[in-house]
């Protein structure tokens, strides 16, 4: 792999490119979806490819392919040079330097991926969907429980002497499962993820997936207030994940970030740390290296309640005059680098969830949200999204809510953080997150 | 004309076919993609992120009882192929069929007058440019501007053993406008589209005009005020309020989520599920319009299908594999976002078609209301019908008459509700595109719609 990558620098200098950098990989994976005790579909895919970024001058350009022949791999890289050559200069445009050493030891695979037949992965996702229908008569069905692994080798190399390789696996179960409510069906997720599928427990996927269901049954609009909101596990890291994005050096520079030129500003409740995080061994966003060969590294975000640094990538860091956090994020071959968050961490606080709702009072518990990349402006920070949950009386669970809104701003709602649970949970809804609940002191919520 | 020719040879996907039947299986299907784009923006009036790409690969599918065995590779050679048909092939111990003789189909694709591939880059980037000077123009309010180009061409090749080969070669190109303004503390932004089954033609007529469409968005909402928030009735506009109804029905009427007893219209076929003034089509076929295809991507022909008549519910949206299990015809609407995927019901173009309320009169009829104007994006859980969308740009409706602009709103309901709720259907109409998630694949396509009232619904503001 890292001779295919470095076959492709080659071919951009000798395109015409100054410098030039070449990500590569190739990648096997499997899914299966399940519906009423049979398998519904079996998936096995391979793909591989080669991004590469060529710099003239000051001008940068991107292409890719899937062609890795001799030919394939010369095209991409003229093609790339052709791209830069459109491209405006930028003064801060220019490839990365490797910047330290990545660390050699970070157990990213698991081999029962490579052990486990396509019929046990099978097996796996049908005794999801069994688990949910046992779990609670009220389960009428299950809409889809669905397995899927992937298996990946990454090699990244560069004319500034860049020359990384590594492999990672990792693979998720989920169901969507229907309740039969007293006016219509309620659906509940459940998930799980883990390397491979060996740590994965089928029996709790499906029993979250029933639990979440039955519990909207009956389910009401709450009276629109402002009130204490506890966020659930799954929900707190949706809102993280916000948060993440708005911390990317990228818009934050070009004044397009709620956190824009609040450095050392108190931007939240004491009991919110928050770690970007790319070395934790139980993170699907961790790898020796970013997108774009530099060492990945754990950076502190919010402490103390106030805004301790942005995440760069290269680009940025030379813009900003600060170093690469190692957050040059990459979705595959097909997208060049760009700053994003690693793992995103919420350091767990003291209370257990049944504190946290005593604490609440009266008020609400959000157990979903929905509508997010709609519903939340990611310059101003403001939003308004659609959720689900259960009330909160006298600090306990109380009646389930559905069809309301929740709305603030990210910061306000940071600030307003009174407590985080001592039960993290990782999710990867919208990024790699891991946090326990977290209570909000006070948020506005619109029902009828 | 089109045909499949160009992606691989019949006699090479024979040979596939009969490979993937090798194991046991009723059904076989070969899916070959070549595809190519270009993509560019500008930021801080400087051309950037220029991308190009270019891949291709197959697909291969089997049905076998209940079960879909499906095996995707990169890569057209013929060895590709036979790899991933015996990949497909793998699992299967039971009787098979003998594949029918392929029997080519040739397909008229949307007409493209311009190929945008032969259009220099820096033409590309020129119209950027302009985008930006209009967008900037507008106001020194307007402290950031962003614009984006991107073109892609899709050629597709089916073949299966029932006999059918068939292809199509689709352009399609599409640029949009952000904008943020700022007053003091107060920060908006404004975003715009234009896009089409088209060639570089669409931007002949004056593509910067959603520049200032875009700024003059975000202007506007700096003296927004908060939203309000409670049950109230809401006018929605034409164009991209037309998502409204994708979210709200036309999700709900993919066969998949039907016949799992996911979708809140399950057993509403033939019902009065809206006011006899809603008729509503999905149209595969609307020229140029960004949903378009000449064929699905399963080689059915795409096609016009009514699913609301007068409010009465009269069609499910199918592809091959549910209207299988649903003893119907597919609707043409197979679709998948690559050679990577297993192609699922979704809708193409889906609108409600013109009524014959005055705009100005339907909102002149609400004493106290909301006025969307346009959306973010939306979602709905079709299971349960709960759906949320984000108002990007929302005005009050006071004694009659469009006041304050307000932001950061939310419409939250339920579909069967609010479909019923619909008492005023506009005589204007407008389609708008959008990119629509189902099952973790991206597909263009097309939403419309005139001015469409909402009797009460939710609206989640911060004016508790």
């Amino acid at each position: 792999m890292i001779d295919l990558a470095q076959r492709a620098v080659e071919a951009a200098l000798a395109a015409g490119a100054s410098d030039a950098e070449a990500y590569a990989s190739e990648e096997t994976g499997r899914e299966v979806r399940a519906h009423g005790g049979e398998v519904e579909s079996l998936t096995a895919a391979t793909k591989r490819g080669v991004g590469v970024r060529a710099w003239t001058g000051a001008r940068v350009g991107y292409a890719f392919g899937t062609d890795l022949a001799e030919e394939g791999i010369a095209a991409i890289a003229a093609r790339a040079a052709e791209a830069a050559r459109v491209a405006d200069e930028d003064e801060f445009a220019g490839p990365p330097s490797a910047n330290g050493e990545a660390s050699q030891d970070l157990p990213l695979s698991d081999p029962s991926i490579a052990e486990w037949s396509p019929a046990r992965v099978a097996d796996l996702a049908l005794a999801v969907e069994r688990a949910a229908l046992d779990a609670d008569r009220r389960i009428a069905g299950v809409e889809q429980a669905v397995y899927a692994d992937a298996a990946e080798r990454v090699a990244i190399a560069s004319s500034t002497g860049i020359a990384g390789e590594f492999e990672s696996s990792s693979c998720y179960a989920y169901l969507q499962a229907l309740a039969e409510g007293e006016d219509g069906r309620e659906t509940g997720l459940g998930f799980g993820l883990a390397r491979g599928p060996a740590g994965l427990d089928p029996v709790a996927i499906g029993r979250e997936g029933a639990e979440r269901a039955t519990a909207m049954i009956g389910a009401r609009k709450p009276e629109s207030r402002s009130c204490p909101v506890v966020l659930d596990a799954t929900v707190a890291a949706s809102f993280v994940a916000l948060v993440g994005g708005a911390l990317g050096a990228g818009g934050v520079q070009r004044g397009r970030s709620p956190f824009a030129d609040r450095i050392g500003d108190e931007v939240a409740g004491e009991a919110l740390v928050l770690h970007d995080d790319g070395l934790e061994p139980d993170g699907f966003a961790s790898s020796p290296v970013d997108g774009e060969g530099v060492p990945r590294r754990r950076t502190a975000l919010i402490e103390g309640g106030r805004l301790r640094t942005y995440l760069y990538d290269s680009y940025t860091a030379r813009r900003g005059g600060a170093a690469s956090t190692g957050n040059a994020g990459r979705g595959g071959y097909r997208s060049q680098p760009s700053v994003a968050a690693s793992n995103l961490v919420v350091a767990p606080g003291e209370p257990s969830f049944d504190e946290m709702l005593r604490e609440t009072g009266e008020g609400v518990c959000v157990t979903d949200v929905a509508g997010l990349h709609s519903g939340a402006n990611p310059v101003s920070g403001v939003f308004s999204v659609g959720a689900s949950g259960r009330a909160v009386r006298g600090g306990e669970l109380a009646e389930p809510l559905r069809e309301f809104t929740i709305a603030s701003d990210l910061v306000s709602m940071l600030r307003a953080v009174r407590a985080a649970g001592a039960a993290p949970r990782w999710v990867p809804f919208g990024g790699s997150v891991s946090t326990p609940p977290l209570l909000i002191g006070e948020m506005a919520v619109s029902g009828s | 004309m089109s045909d499949a020719g160009g992606l691989i040879e019949p006699a090479v996907a024979e040979r596939v076919l009969a490979r993937a039947l090798a194991g046991g299986g009723e059904f076989a299907e070969v899916f070959a993609e070549r595809r190519g784009g270009l993509t560019m923006a500008i930021d801080e009036t400087r051309i950037e992120s220029v991308q190009s790409g270019a891949e291709e690969g197959a697909g291969v599918r089997v049905f076998s009882g209940g079960t879909t065995y499906f095996a995707h590779v990169d890569g057209l050679d013929p060895a590709d192929l036979e790899r991933a048909a015996a990949e497909a092939a793998s699992a299967l111990r039971a009787d098979s069929v003998e594949p029918r003789p392929l029997q080519a189909v040739a397909t008229t694709p949307q007409p493209i007058e311009q190929p945008p591939g032969d259009v220099p880059a820096e033409r590309k980037a020129a119209l950027l440019r302009e985008l930006d000077e209009r967008g900037r123009g507008v106001g020194a309010e307007i402290v950031q501007f962003m614009a984006s180009y991107a073109e892609a061409r899709r050629e597709v090749a089916v073949a299966d053993s029932d006999g059918l080969f068939t292809g199509d070669d689709r352009t399609r190109v599409r640029i949009g406008a952000q904008s943020v303004a700022r007053r003091g503390d107060a920060v908006e932004t404004g975003a715009e589209t234009l896009g089409g089954c088209r060639g570089f033609e669409l931007f002949d007529s004056d593509p910067a005009a959603i520049a200032e469409q875009a700024a003059g968005k975000a202007l506007t909402l700096l003296d927004a005020g908060p939203a309000p928030a409670g049950a109230m009735p809401v006018v929605v506009a034409g164009g991209f309020g037309g998502v409204l109804f994708h979210e709200m029905t036309g999700h709900g009427l993919e066969a998949d989520h039907v016949q799992k007893g996911a979708s809140v219209y399950a057993d509403k076929l033939g019902e009065q599920v809206a006011q006899p003034l809603l008729t509503a089509f999905d149209d595969g076929r609307l020229p140029g319009e960004w949903g378009s295809d000449a064929i699905d991507d399963e080689g059915t022909p795409t096609r016009k299908t009514p699913v609301l008549e007068e409010g009465r519910l009269v069609s499910f949206l199918y592809d091959r594999l549910t209207a299988r299990r649903g003893g119907a015809a597919s609707t043409g609407n197979g679709r998948r976002e690559s050679f990577r995927h297993l192609p699922i019901p979704r809708m193409t173009n889906t609108y409600i078609a013109p009524g014959d309320a005055e705009p100005e009169a339907m909102i002149a009829e609400v004493k106290n209301g909301f006025y969307a104007v346009s959306f973010a994006g939306g979602q709905v859980d079709p299971a349960t019908g709960d759906f949320v969308f984000g108002v990007s740009e929302g005005y009050l409706i006071e004694d009659g008459k469009v006041t304050r602009p307000c932001r950061g709103a939310t419409l939250v309901g339920n579909c069967l509700q609010a479909l019923a709720a619909i008492d005023a259907v506009g005589n204007d109409f407008e389609m708008k595109t959008g990119m629509c998630g189902k099952g973790g694949q991206k597909a263009p396509v097309g939403t419309g719609q005139g001015h469409v009232r909402i009797g009460a619904m939710t609206v989640g503001g911060t004016e508790v």
